[in-house]
């Protein structure tokens, strides 16, 4: 546990805490129903609502208690499918060496040739605002380069006299794979994990912003931040706290990222944070 | 295919340098058609019909099935696909579903204030954002070095849309010094009404720095560590002419490739900093496209995106080649 040192991680820690628990907890303790028009549109702060009305009248408070939990969830969902696909092909390619390598570069030069977010609303354009989509989308996203990753590392591995005494024993493929290269490959795994998690958060974000992921009615952070726009001079936290509650937990979640990494002897790969 | 090959290996006994332009082109060339069944294939082949989202749940059946038959949806997805791509090939890229307006039309319209857009923070972001870098880099582990690297370690995790929004509270808002929006009618130059740019301009900045003071801080701490540089250390030259003319000049062709990242990283950015300040450019476009299921113009505007994203890749691996001689012979 030697990456919660540095204070700056263990504030990382304590912001991250909290933002989880208002997205996972907060929802039981929200004085109004999410979609309830309780008060005047855009009013400002008062005793009744916390943080005022947003432009429909429901109040903020309990969509911001309520808002977090589908940006984390799915920027989760998204980031373990991208690893269960990613780092089955680059364990395969890598312990085979065999074309799969070739067909893996050529697949991540297609993507590398395409700004994510683009591909994201290509998607949005086909599926139209389905989650599901979006989800498999920015797995997709990131499959090539983690299949790259788990592939390097798993080909380092497999040239170990373990390995080849795993396989000189006759041991079934499964079983190396699964108990000699597997837990070689964990350190990298890590070091990569955590700036593919926050990615993954802004693409759930961006396409919820940008109108393409929830719908109206449901209560989402960045979602929120666009629907309270135009009423941003009138009541400002409608926009603000949301924005905030994002903020807090992508950089929260890079700190700790960065700090973990550090501790493994690397240091976060600015290119898994490409977006 | 093999009249190019030979074509090209021909060239290679004469000069070894075209060559390897004729060979990334024609790479380049083909990605952008793969590319463009990417951009075809998601817009198309995935489940949702396009005529009953764009005539609504009221339209009948009979409705439906005469704006498929008058957009070709009818047809197999190959012949759709052949005559997308040869209008394409020719410049035409089709009508605009919302508009009915040429999808050229759509782009020319916008492209210049994207592109202004884009100039702009290049010019007030590389400067600042390499001498940042590099200085961390110079200054390893002190503290000018510690500020720097945890401050881009925070920006590069804030999406473009929050540290938007949080500029818009702050700076229009509470303190009334900039617009909160960068409206421009059709037909004006953005350059007209400055002011309009500061915040988009800011946004892109805060998030693309990041990138570039994480990477130029990576490579100049490599090169610092480097053979060639322990050694004019040791042979006693000064520390400002090992940074000078051993470090920094050697750091040229990363350079390169961390702009051309960063060209290609606007692209993606320009999307949704232009929603956020509602500035008329290809990207507000292009979001407005796909919200309206106009997918002529989300597909032209897709592929002129992509293409100058493998365009800038293409320009920056032959910059680096140019630049770094002993890549040269490795052609």
């Amino acid at each position: 546990m030697r990456w919660v040192r540095p204070w700056s991680t263990r504030i990382a820690l304590g912001v991250l805490l909290f933002v989880l628990g208002i997205a996972f907890i907060g929802p039981y303790f929200a004085p109004y129903s999410t979609s309830a028009l309780a008060g005047i549109p855009y009013s400002t702060p008062s005793g009744t609502f916390l943080l005022g009305n947003d432009y429909l009248g429901e109040d903020v408070l309990s969509r911001v208690l309520s808002g977090g939990r589908s940006v984390i969830l799915f920027g989760a969902l998204a980031t373990v499918l991208a690893y269960l696909v990613g780092g089955a092909v680059g364990l395969v390619a890598g312990y085979s060496r065999t074309r799969l390598d070739s067909g893996l570069m050529r697949g991540m030069d297609i993507l590398l040739a395409f700004p994510p977010i683009l591909f994201l609303l290509l998607v949005a354009t086909g599926a139209g605002a389905n989650l599901v989509a979006l989800v498999i989308a920015i797995a997709i996203i990131h499959v090539p380069s983690i299949a790259r990753i788990v592939r390097t590392a798993a080909a380092e591995t497999s040239v170990r006299g373990y390995v080849e005494a795993a396989v000189a024993r006759g041991d079934r493929t499964r079983m190396i794979l699964r108990r000699e290269i597997l837990p070689n490959i964990w350190g990298p795994i890590m070091a990569d994990a955590g700036p593919r998690f926050t990615v993954s958060i802004l693409l759930v974000a961006a396409v919820s912003f940008l109108g393409l992921g929830k719908a109206p009615p449901a209560a989402d952070w960045a979602l929120m931040i666009s629907e309270n726009r135009s009423g941003i001079t009138i009541n400002a936290w409608a926009v603000v706290v949301p924005a905030l509650m994002i903020a807090a937990l992508t950089v929260s979640i890079n700190v700790i990222a960065d700090s973990i990494a550090h501790s493994l002897g690397k240091s976060v790969d600015t290119e898994a944070l490409r977006r | 295919m093999s009249a190019l090959t030979t074509a090209v290996s021909r060239q290679r006994y004469s000069h070894p340098l075209m060559a390897f332009v004729l060979r990334r082109l024609a790479i380049g060339v083909l990605l952008v058609f793969l590319v463009s069944i990417l951009v075809f294939g998601a817009t198309q082949v995935l489940p949702g019909d396009a005529a009953s989202a764009i005539l609504g749940r009221s339209a009948t059946e009979a409705q439906k099935e005469i704006y498929r038959q008058e957009l070709g949806l009818d047809r197999s997805i190959p012949s759709q696909y052949w005559s997308w791509i040869s209008g394409v090939v020719q410049g035409d890229l089709g009508k605009s579903l919302a508009s009915g307006e040429p999808v050229t039309s759509f782009i020319s319209q916008r492209i210049g204030n994207s592109l202004i857009l884009a100039l702009v923070t290049m010019i007030v972001l590389v400067p600042i954002s390499l001498a940042l870098g590099v200085w961390a880099g110079i200054r390893r582990d002190r503290t000018a070095d510690h500020l720097i690297s945890s401050l881009s370690l925070g920006l590069i995790a804030l999406p473009e849309f929050v540290i938007g929004t949080l500029l818009i509270a702050s700076l229009a808002v509470s303190l009334g010094l900039l617009p909160p929006t960068s409206i421009i009618e059709f037909g004006q130059s953005p350059l007209t009404s400055p002011s309009l740019l500061v915040l988009p301009v800011l946004t892109l900045c805060l998030t693309a720095a990041a990138y570039i003071i994480r990477m130029m801080r990576a490579g100049v701490v490599e090169t610092l560590n480097a053979d060639y540089v322990h050694m004019a250390r040791m042979n006693g030259v000064r520390e400002r002419r090992v940074i000078w003319n051993h470090a920094l000049r050697n750091s040229l062709a990363p350079t390169v490739q961390v702009l051309a990242l960063t060209m290609q990283y606007l692209i993606g950015g320009l999307v949704i900093v232009e929603t956020v300040f509602a500035y008329p450019g290809l990207g507000q476009g292009l979001v407005q496209a796909v919200t309206a299921r106009d997918i002529p113009t989300v597909q032209g505007v897709a592929i002129l995106l992509a293409a100058i994203y493998i365009f800038i890749n293409i320009i920056a691996d032959l910059l680096v080649v140019l630049l770094v001689p002993k890549l040269r012979t490795s052609l």
